[in-house]
């Protein structure tokens, strides 16, 4: 829980140092990147980056819940979920990136 | 959609972009995150979602054919938690 958190910001930023595009028009491009893909997933399309991972859209059925806390059964509507599946590069870099593993 | 799917997109809406440039965005805003949870950083994109690493600690599995034990050293594994906006999103109408 040590590190730090990244942010649009730093998206932005990194764009900025690769492209020579203004800090508005990184921003602007970071933002419609994050919007394609949640368009996409929307339309319960699954968006697959490669070397990154997919993000794939899943249905739920209906199913009892309980409330935790006063153990009371509710039942969970079906709903949308959304899923990331990292890729194997994606999990090797994070197993060989820090000290950590 | 894959990756050169999504670059074809943004191409289309800004035509003053060359592709090889849509890529290399593409490729930094990925890139930046794959860092920043190598570092065991946290990537937080407010609507969209969270990745975070999860540790996972040194466990004795079972080869579940021929029933032997193996150990299965730790690891860290990226984790996404879907950001309130999209969930919401998803289950609109």
């Amino acid at each position: 829980m040590a590190g730090k958190t990244v942010t649009r910001a730093d998206l932005c930023e990194a764009v900025y140092q690769k492209v020579g595009l203004s800090r508005t028009e990184s921003s602007a491009l970071v933002e419609l990147v994050l919007k394609e893909i949640t368009n996409c997933l929307e339309h319960g399309e699954t968006v697959k980056l490669s070397s990154f991972g997919s993000f794939v859209v899943r249905k739920k059925g209906q199913r009892i819940g309980r409330n935790p806390k006063t153990g009371k059964e509710v039942p969970i509507s079906p709903r949308r979920v959304m899923v990331f599946k990292p890729s194997a590069i994606l999990k090797q870099k994070i197993n060989s990136g820090d000290g950590k593993a | 959609m894959i990756k050169s799917e999504l670059v074809q997109h943004i191409v289309s809406q800004n035509p003053h972009l060359y592709q090889r440039d849509v890529e290399t965005i593409v490729n930094a805003i990925l890139g930046e995150i794959v860092g920043a949870l190598a570092r065991g950083d946290r990537v937080e994109l407010r609507g969209f979602g969270a990745f975070s690493v999860k540790h996972r600690p040194a466990r004795t599995g079972r080869n579940p054919r021929t029933g032997a034990h193996v150990s299965v050293d730790q690891k860290s594994v990226p984790f996404f938690k879907t950001g309130k906006e999209m969930r919401e999103r998803l289950n609109r109408t």
